[in-house]
């Protein structure tokens, strides 16, 4: 209730997506219209204000994607975000601040190196299916189950880091799943298609306050 | 832990499902849409649809089929069949498709497998590889098995990978549709010589085949069709089975 009051007094209400070319979006759109969450797209500076939430999704090249996101001319006005911000899988990548992938300089909101998995691990790459995620504490894994599967599907991860990591996930080694700093937040996962604990928690996101 | 992954697969002519499906409570049980949302209730991993007529003139209604799907499921799908030219992978990917299987076109057409991959990911791409023992060898097969390749197998697969394949949906057909079990032997040697995801296929007849695939040979997901759609076979059963056995599933 507080936090619709909040957002109703902002004028703005549901969930941006930033829509940059990388990767389709239909299945996030679709999962946030199954939670009857109010959603729209990113485009442009102004639309960034539009929206209580904002959401970068992605999938395929980090480098590639970087280059899309920057391209939209969104960079800076991203990082001045004040409000939630959910990057998802590469959407999460974008918001650390290098990736081995493409060897490329990404946003550096959060301070942290996405690297490949090493081979030598004895694992098989990309990381695909669903893994247990070990989340802490957390508004975004609130009502979610401990021990539960997320569904994941990647080559490159987010190193551990215990002071902006709020999930961690093993394989090969142990790694984020989730992160956060200050409004930033990034899941490895795909939790619009991770089942009912995936739309719980892009249900919880949209209800973080902000 | 990563979970083994549990796949029914579905077969769809013009947008409708085919093949005796015996779910109670269906009120169509030709309706992918909810057919999908049933398996995914049962606690399916992910599914895959097999387009089985696939040709250029119906490829619009599959398109919208997926749509469909991608609006109501909340687990990943994958799409095969008559897949050839990245404008229909790319149609199919912004329908909410999560993955496509590829078969004769990356045959006849290696380089598909490249392009697919540097468009859109390996992790979209899966190449299905149907194979038949012939005189000590494994030769890949087109068309269902009906048409014999000049492939081995397992430099196919080898040869995939090295081009982008994300995962490997490998189909014996010595062993589909005999109910006798996967083929583990082929199977396990595959999975040591690559390093993507397998998915093993044929031959599923009861719980055993997949507590034995699992443990033999390493693969990370057992996809079957007719066992789970004539109810032969329960997913929950079938998970529970698999945990009694120390294997790891998901519990939805």
């Amino acid at each position: 209730m507080k936090d619709n009051d909040k957002k109703s007094t902002l004028g703005v209400l549901g969930v941006g997506v930033v829509n940059y070319g990388a990767g389709n979006i239909f299945s996030l759109t679709a999962a946030l219209e199954r939670q009857n969450i109010a959603f729209g797209m990113v485009n442009t500076e102004a639309d960034l204000e539009k929206y209580s939430h904002i959401i970068i999704p992605g999938v395929g090249h980090a480098s590639a994607a970087m280059k899309k996101l920057a391209q939209t001319g969104l960079v800076n006005a991203i990082k001045a975000l004040k409000k939630p911000v959910l990057g998802i899988c590469v959407g999460m990548q974008l918001l650390t601040q290098h990736s081995e992938e493409g060897n490329v300089n990404l946003l550096n909101i959060i301070p942290l190196q996405t690297k490949l998995f090493d081979k030598n691990l004895g694992i098989k790459i990309p990381h695909m299916g669903w893994n247990t995620v070990d989340f802490k504490n957390h508004l975004l894994f609130e009502n979610v189950a401990e021990g539960t599967q997320f569904y994941f599907v990647h080559s490159y991860f987010i190193e551990y880091n215990p002071i902006f990591d709020i999930a961690s996930v093993n394989y090969g080694n142990k790694f984020s799943a989730a992160i956060q700093k200050d409004n930033f937040y990034g899941v490895q996962f795909h939790p619009e298609k991770s089942g009912e604990a995936g739309e719980r928690l892009l249900k919880n996101f949209s209800n973080l306050s902000s | 832990m990563l979970s083994k992954r549990i796949i029914p697969c579905l077969d769809v002519k013009d947008g409708r499902t085919v093949k005796g499906i015996n779910f109670v409570d269906l009120r169509d049980a030709g309706d992918p849409v909810a057919l999908a949302a049933q398996y995914a209730a049962q606690g399916a991993d992910e599914l895959v649809f097999l387009d089985i007529t696939a040709t250029h003139e119906r490829r619009k209604t599959m398109i919208e089929m997926v749509k469909s799907v991608a609006r109501q499921l909340n687990i990943p799908f994958t799409i095969g069949g008559g897949i050839s030219e990245i404008a229909d992978a790319e149609a199919l990917l912004n329908a909410g498709a999560d993955k496509i299987s590829i078969n004769s076109a990356a045959v006849k057409n290696p380089q598909l497998i490249e392009d697919l991959a540097k468009n859109f990911g390996v992790q979209f791409v899966v190449l299905a590889v149907d194979t038949k023992h012939i005189n000590g060898k494994n030769i890949v097969h087109l068309n269902g098995g009906r048409l014999i390749t000049e492939l081995e197998t397992e430099s196919w697969i080898k040869r995939a990978e090295d081009l982008g394949a994300g995962e490997i949906l490998l189909t014996s057909m010595d062993h589909d549709g005999t109910k006798q079990g996967f083929d583990c032997n082929l199977l396990a040697k595959i999975n040591q010589m690559i390093n993507i995801p397998i998915i093993a296929s044929g031959g599923a007849g009861k719980m055993e085949h997949f507590t034995e695939v699992f443990q033999k040979t390493g693969v990370d997901a057992a996809l079957a069709a007719s066992v789970f759609h004539y109810g032969e076979i329960l997913i929950p059963n079938l998970k529970q089975e698999l945990k009694r056995n120390n294997i790891p599933v998901r519990n939805p």
